[in-house]
């Protein structure tokens, strides 16, 4: 709760107008049956009709009034909230950006996206609703009683214990209500479950003939909850019976205490009014405090996961200061590697060691799980090795500058990913300056030329996440934007995947013949892919089982032998 | 309009199977709208005894039981009364979400193929949670409303036509304020969640893609632009709260001028002698008792709008049609051999876009089809096919002689084995998942099946077992766990024809060289089609299907292809 603060900070003023300004719409409210006293006693009782209409005017003064006051204090607290929420939101993008791919990789994409969406709007409507009513609704409901008080104590005696009596029922109810409710919504998930099971295995589910046995869980799950969504209807059915029983109970019963003190003239029919005016103030304000209480506890729990994601610490910090520049003809050195994976269950690399030369070519290759990913994932720095050290240029890697290390590099994800907006735009990732020709260039070696032909040139648009492009024109792209900058390093993590064999061929060739001759590591799977390079890397469950060329490894290497025959089916003599 | 009274009379079949509680609601409804009015009058009839003259305790103590009797008797009813509504809308909304998961198993796998999954699972929960809430409140809010508006009216007009003037000229007026506002902030909700859907599309973008974010160094720049939709957020939300936060200032001012009006008209009228106290303040009381459903109507109707709406969604996806069904006479296959025929087929997803043409392939029992290709070129389209995923658009497929289209799909389907290349689990046990195809499989013939596919030793080692449970689509295990999970399933029934996607991108060299060991055994002496990979399981084959963008381009023997010199070739020599 206490780091809320921080952001409410800037709206201090706007948090304490408008509960300060709801405050002055109850009191008023709270004149109003003070007021019908007036019209009954004097106005009713003597017969005078200007008192009357006097006092019917500063009833509808006194609305007016609130009403000023009333719209006040919601521009303030909409301000806060809204401003709240809009500086939760920077703070919480900034910071995760900050992170680590451990850190993320630990939270989740979908966490994130939900703790700055509807996390944030859930305690943005907390703040709103609390700075509204947190101090109005107590207000009415104790004032009434305070307002009873100053008329009659044997009456307002009554105030008390119904509002004791109505606390404990209102809160009681929804004590029960709340778990019960949790078991519907876990009810509720079990039913979604069922049904996107239907949809994703359809196939499967059809193929075995399982259609029934499918339903019939189903229905098993729908009963389930409509069972738990009746239990829980029949408690918060009881919500407005027994309060509604509670406060007529209590009316009955200050009429007649009212009429005892009237007969023995310690009071006034118009006060006996009065008073039965404000018991049937307390119970709107009291189940609008209830639900209030419910929507806090949703915004805290929405604040205390935010509130998790900030104090999350980024595990890597690289200095500031310019990378020490050594000359000498090493691209990327490991020196006894390890690498340990938060929360994973055993070691992904294990000392891995191996040096490449500028502008060797370096293939990469094992099988699923081997590491591959990530040797090549600790060259720009997006994880720390646990033990051992990664040099760039000779450098240590956690001594560079971020920036400036992985401005040298160019890395082609697995996953190819592109952005909203033109292809020059998303091009232009690689070099914000870059010019036609320059993405031009880049475009021809990746063997992109097709493609940007084929939407339309430079400033074709691109969807969300590349939707209008296939996997293959997709990947030639992400090739190209990391050619744009003419790294230093490029590397291609498996990205060739989704592209037939010649044009591989074809990108392979290209990129050999770059005039800056950039050191290029080729992660993949297929033997085909990386046979002509100057060493190959083979991993096996995280260890370099061979580092050679391909005759080489031929001759000494079991596993890459393996993999090569079980791609060309025993002919190894090839 | 006509749709939305689809919708409904469609929804009242679904209601009428409760007909009698519906009605009972109704009833107490009544009553206890009935008693909610009478509670006010016995209150001013006993507060008309307290006089300064003096107090009849005679007659305000029966009157003050008589409101105790009959407070307590509409609070009973009114717990019963939301038993009965709380019952009637779950299970209604049960009944829609039956027939909902009914149709989703009939319907036919291009619908589900064609419609993203989320979409249909949010009819089938959203939705139809959303016209549960709608039902619920137009049982208990929008029937009561309407009957204590028309109740108090009624009363009022019987004891003082003059203040029920009033209350009725004034009150409307709450209602066109809330419209008002309602109206005017209708536009800015709108534009508050168009640009909360464009912060959260930019936030999936730029944190699910951080990897490229950070390898490009783009951090500033992407935080500057999420500041730039922030901020617009944060204008339209403002606008959007505060406006909307009017309506309610706004409608208690109008009820507190209703109230100010009564006490004039009825003050003046209790001078004249036309009223008494007591009637006056329950005036004042009915008053508050109609403007408050005058209140909330309006948020009810959009409520029930809103509801109609999502019962529409819920109900399109019921009535939409089901797969053709099996004609009566369908013929049980049984005894299949193997053989299969493809007799002139044509298929295409959508009718511009051909796909396969005149195609054609006899298939004897026992022999092995590898079908290749590029990635993408409609390899998954043939087993579509043959398991009547999709029929045939013209041509027909044979299974032992017999049109697949003249036999049951179960029993055509429960001859082939499939292993699919995106490996299903359902959520449950190991063991359920691996006795799919049949369920009453003993324990020793599971970890039979399990040990000819390699995944008993894996399995053993999870935690329970045979009886781990596992989430949603597999959960924990790894990918290549779940392909030996789903060929053990298939290895449990071993039908007389197999169908294997033989995808291996995600499985290590070694797990990959034991599946398939595990597939060769599977398809000794049964007719296979395999989605192929790997050249040695090619050569092998005798018939190899080569598929480019959707059609067979060539067909034959891999000796045959080679000396064909055509696309076969370049894939062969592109590969080697």
């Amino acid at each position: 709760m206490n780091g809320m603060l921080k952001y409410l900070k800037k709206y201090r003023k706007e948090c304490v107008l408008a509960p300060l300004f709801k405050m002055l719409e109850a009191s008023f409210e709270l004149m109003v049956p003070l007021v019908m006293k007036v019209i009954i006693d004097q106005g009713i009782g003597g017969g005078d009709r200007g008192m009357v209409v006097r006092m019917v005017l500063v009833m509808v003064a006194l609305g007016l009034i609130g009403l000023a006051s009333s719209v006040t204090a919601q521009y303030f607290s909409a301000r806060a909230a809204t401003g709240f929420a809009t500086g939760v939101r920077h703070a919480l993008f900034e910071h995760l950006q900050k992170l680590s791919f451990s850190n993320m990789d630990a939270l989740g994409t979908s966490t994130m996206i939900t703790r700055m969406t509807s996390d944030v709007n859930l305690t943005q409507t907390g703040v709103n609703m609390t700075l509204r009513l947190f101090l109005r609704s107590p207000f009415v409901v104790f004032g009434a009683m305070i307002m009873a008080f100053t008329i009659d104590l044997r009456c307002a005696l009554i105030f008390a214990a119904v509002i004791a009596a109505l606390s404990a029922v209102v809160f009681g109810i929804m004590a029960v209500n709340i778990p019960m409710m949790k078991g519907v919504q876990r009810a509720l998930e079990g039913v979604l479950g069922a049904t996107r099971e239907n949809l994703t295995g359809a196939r499967v589910i059809r193929a075995f003939c399982k259609e029934d046995a499918q339903f019939a869980e189903f229905v098993q799950k729908n009963r389930e909850l409509t069972a738990r969504q009746k239990r829980a209807g029949w408690v918060s059915g009881l919500m407005n019976p027994l309060t509604y029983l509670l406060i007529n109970f209590a009316i009955a019963w200050l009429i007649y205490t009212g009429a005892v003190q009237v007969s023995m003239g310690a009071l006034t029919p118009g006060e006996v009014v009065a008073l039965y005016n404000y018991m049937s103030q307390i119970l709107v304000e009291l189940i609008k405090l209830a639900n209030l209480i419910v929507t806090m506890n949703k915004a805290a729990a929405g604040w205390n996961r935010i509130a998790d994601v900030l104090a999350i610490q980024p595990d890597m910090v690289s200095p500031d200061a310019p990378a020490p520049a050594i000359a000498c003809d090493e691209a990327v050195r490991f020196d006894h590697v390890s690498l340990h994976y938060k929360n994973a269950g055993g070691e992904s690399l294990t000392d891995v060691s191996f040096t490449a030369l500028k502008g060797q070519t370096i293939g990469v290759i094992g099988g699923t799980g081997s590491g591959k990913t990530s040797v090549v994932g600790l060259i720009p720095r997006f994880y720390d090795a646990t033990s051992g050290t990664v040099s760039v240029g000779g450098a240590d890697v956690r001594d560079w500058p971020e920036d400036e290390l992985r401005g040298r590099i160019g890395f082609v994800l697995q996953k190819a990913v592109l952005f909203k907006g033109t292809i020059r735009d998303n091009l232009r990732w690689g070099k914000p300056d870059a010019t036609d020709a320059e993405l031009e260039d880049a475009i021809r070696i990746a063997q992109a030329g097709d493609v940007v032909a084929a939407k339309g040139g430079l400033d074709a648009e691109i969807e969300q996440n590349g939707r209008n492009l296939s996997g293959g024109q997709r990947q030639r792209l992400t090739i190209a934007r990391a050619l744009v900058r003419r790294p230093e390093i490029l590397v291609l993590d498996d990205s060739a995947s989704a592209l037939d064999q010649a044009t591989d061929l074809n990108l392979r060739r290209a990129i050999r013949g770059l005039d800056y001759h950039p050191t290029v590591f080729i992660v993949s799977q297929r033997t085909a892919s990386i046979r002509n390079a100057d060493q190959i890397l083979v991993l096996d469950d995280g260890r370099v089982v061979g580092l050679g060329t391909h005759d080489g490894l031929i001759e000494s290497c079991p596993v890459y032998r393996e993999i090569y025959e079980s791609q060309y089916g025993g002919e190894a003599s090839a | 309009m006509k749709n939305t009274r689809g919708t409904l009379k469609s929804v009242l079949k679904y209601i009428g199977r409760y007909k009698w509680l519906a009605f009972l609601s109704f009833v107490m409804a009544g009553v206890t709208v009935a008693l909610t009015l009478y509670a006010p009058y016995l209150a001013g009839l006993a507060i008309d005894q307290i006089t300064l003259e003096g107090v009849n305790f005679g007659r305000i103590v029966p009157v003050l039981v008589k409101i105790a009797a009959c407070v307590a008797l509409t609070a009973l009813i009114q717990w019963v009364m939301n038993v009965v509504n709380n019952r009637v809308t779950f299970n209604v909304v049960r009944d829609l979400r039956e027939a909902a998961l009914k149709k989703i198993s009939e319907l036919p796998l291009a619908y589900i193929d064609s419609h993203p999954h989320g979409e249909i699972v949010s009819r089938v929960i959203a939705d139809a949670d959303a016209f549960a809430d709608g039902l619920l409140m137009g049982f208990t809010q929008l029937f009561t409303g309407v009957l204590t508006i028309l109740g108090t009216l009624g009363v009022m007009f019987a004891r003082q036509a003059a203040i029920a003037v009033v209350v009725v000229v004034v009150t409307p007026l709450s209602l066109f304020v809330a419209k008002f506002i309602a109206q005017r902030t209708h536009d800015m909700f709108v534009k508050q969640s168009e640009t909360r859907g464009e912060m959260t599309a930019y936030i999936d973008e730029m944190i699910g893609n951080a990897r490229v974010v950070k390898a490009y160094g783009r951090e500033e720049r992407s935080l500057k632009e999420f500041d730039g939709i922030n901020a617009r957020l944060e204008k339209c939300s403002l606008r959007a709260i505060f406006f909307s936060s009017l309506t309610n200032p706004c409608t208690r001012f109008v009820n507190s001028v209703v109230y100010a009006g009564v006490a004039l008209t009825g003050g003046l009228a209790a001078i004249g002698g036309g009223m008494t106290v007591g009637l006056l303040t329950s005036f004042l009381s009915y008053a508050n008792q109609y403007t408050k459903p005058f209140n909330e109507i309006s948020g009810v109707v959009t409520e029930l709008q809103n509801a109609i709406a999502c019962a529409a969604r819920l109900l399109e996806l019921i009535h939409e049609p089901a797969q053709s069904p099996d004609p009566a006479d369908a013929a049980v296959l049984s005894g299949v051999q193997g053989a299969v025929e493809c007799e002139d087929v044509a298929f295409s997803y959508s009718k511009d876009r051909p796909l396969i043409e005149h195609f054609n392939l006899s298939v004897r029992p026992g022999q092995r089809v590898a079908i290749v290709g590029p990635t993408g070129c409609g390899k998954t389209t043939l087993i579509n096919l043959l398991m009547r995923f999709y029929d045939v658009d013209s041509g027909a497929i044979r299974v032992e002689g017999e049109d697949v289209r003249r036999v049951t799909r179960r029993s055509l389907r429960a001859s082939y084995g499939m292993v699919l290349q995106e490996t299903w689990l359902k959520a449950g046990t190991i063991r359920e998942n691996i006795v799919m195809g049949k369920p009453d499989a003993t324990d020793e013939e599971v970890i039979a099946a399990a040990k000819a596919s390699h995944a008993h030793s894996f399995i053993r080692r999870l935690p329970d077992g045979y009886d781990t449970v596992i989430g949603e689509d597999g959960g924990m295990l790894s990918q290549g766990q779940k392909q030996l999970l789903c060929i053990t399933r298939v290895m449990l029934c071993l039908p007389p024809m197999l169908i294997l996607d033989e995808a291996t991108s995600s499985i290590d060299t070694r797990t990959e060289l034991r599946i398939q060991s595990a597939f060769a055994r599977m398809m000794q002496g049964r007719t296979s089609f395999i989605v192929a990979h790997r050249l040695s399981t090619i050569r092998n084959a005798d018939v190899i299907l080569v598929m480019r963008d959707g059609h067979i381009v060539e067909q034959g023997s891999h000796e045959a292809l080679l000396a064909q010199n055509g696309f076969y070739r370049q894939l062969y020599d592109a590969a080697r």
